[in-house]
């Protein structure tokens, strides 16, 4: 199937390029598609491509030495993903999986750089996306690095938990976000760092507090 | 009662990628508005939520003391 001039436009790269623009970027286009949880680039990959989601959702990530996986971006219809080692020709700094069926269009290396030296709005386009992706990258090290999150979202447990027959309220991750002043990410790799540490488990709708010494002890410590 | 994700219907846009990332096939997209369908119960994995643009479907946890595996102090 050939990509679709609209949804050409209508990417935040290709966005106010005239008909015969876009009519010449598309020849450059290629699909792709995967299933659920295929792995579409691995860390330390070299560039395939540049790719853009067209149907589905991609979840960008970057793996720990233990494991722990942090969720760098979800990627939507529209979005694109894997530029960085297109750009600076390096090893890819982060991981893609598709949580779903995914339809890609991807553009090669080598046809992105030509495409960038043809079309200079492009070339903006580009820095202003990279600056977007630069900014919630800097709010996310702060999150991870500077706030004591974990002690955060155990106060909001501590303080939403029911009790004597009585039903707490019931929060999501991003509420939960909210309150600690953090990303759903962060969150979500908070819970999973209290149950590692024996003071909650998840079952599926609860979280159950197991210890709850311990998680007052991670609260005041942080 | 079966616990399932929930649907805020005016925040809904219908675009399916909640349903598209769902490994449990249990939402569907019905009369423009996502639906719960599954047979298999929900094992709130959240994806639904996560990737949802609107914030329309959302999976919200009870939290529930449970106690201490530990042994309190004046058990010990």
């Amino acid at each position: 199937m050939a990509v679709q001039l609209e949804f050409l436009s209508g990417t935040q790269y290709f966005s106010g390029l005239n008909h015969a623009e876009l009519e010449a970027i598309a020849s450059r286009v290629f699909e792709k598609t995967a299933g659920r949880a295929e792995i579409l680039s691995m860390e330390g990959d070299g560039a395939t491509g540049l790719y853009f989601v067209a149907s589905g959702v991609v979840k960008v990530f970057k793996t720990s030495a233990d494991g722990k996986e942090q969720i760098l971006s979800i990627v939507r219809p529209g979005e694109a993903f894997n530029d960085v080692p297109v750009f600076d020709g390096g090893p890819s700094p982060v991981g893609a999986r598709a949580m779903g069926p995914v339809v890609l269009y991807g553009i090669t290396r080598d046809d992105m750089m030509a495409i960038l030296l043809e079309y200079p709005g492009v070339a903006i386009s580009v820095v202003r996306a990279l600056a977007e992706r630069v900014r919630h990258l800097i709010s996310l090290v702060e999150d991870l690095s500077f706030k004591h999150v974990i002690g955060r979202v155990a106060k909001i447990l501590l303080e939403h938990v029911g009790g004597d027959g009585i039903r707490g309220p019931r929060l999501t991750q991003q509420e939960m976000a909210a309150m600690a002043g953090t990303a759903r990410e962060v969150v979500g790799r908070s819970l999973k760092t209290l149950e590692t540490q024996g003071a909650i488990r998840l079952d599926r709708h609860r979280i159950l507090i197991t210890d709850e010494e311990a998680l007052q002890r991670i609260m005041e410590a942080s | 009662m079966s616990e399932t994700p929930v649907v805020d219907e005016q925040k809904c846009t219908g675009c399916g990628l909640c349903v598209s990332v769902c490994h449990l096939n249990g939402l569907a997209i019905i009369g423009k508005v996502v639906t719960i369908v599954g047979a298999v119960e929900c094992d709130w994995c959240a994806d639904c939520e996560l990737v949802c643009p609107t914030g329309a479907i959302s999976c919200p946890f009870e939290i529930v003391l449970v106690g201490s595996w530990r042994p309190h102090k004046d058990n010990a």
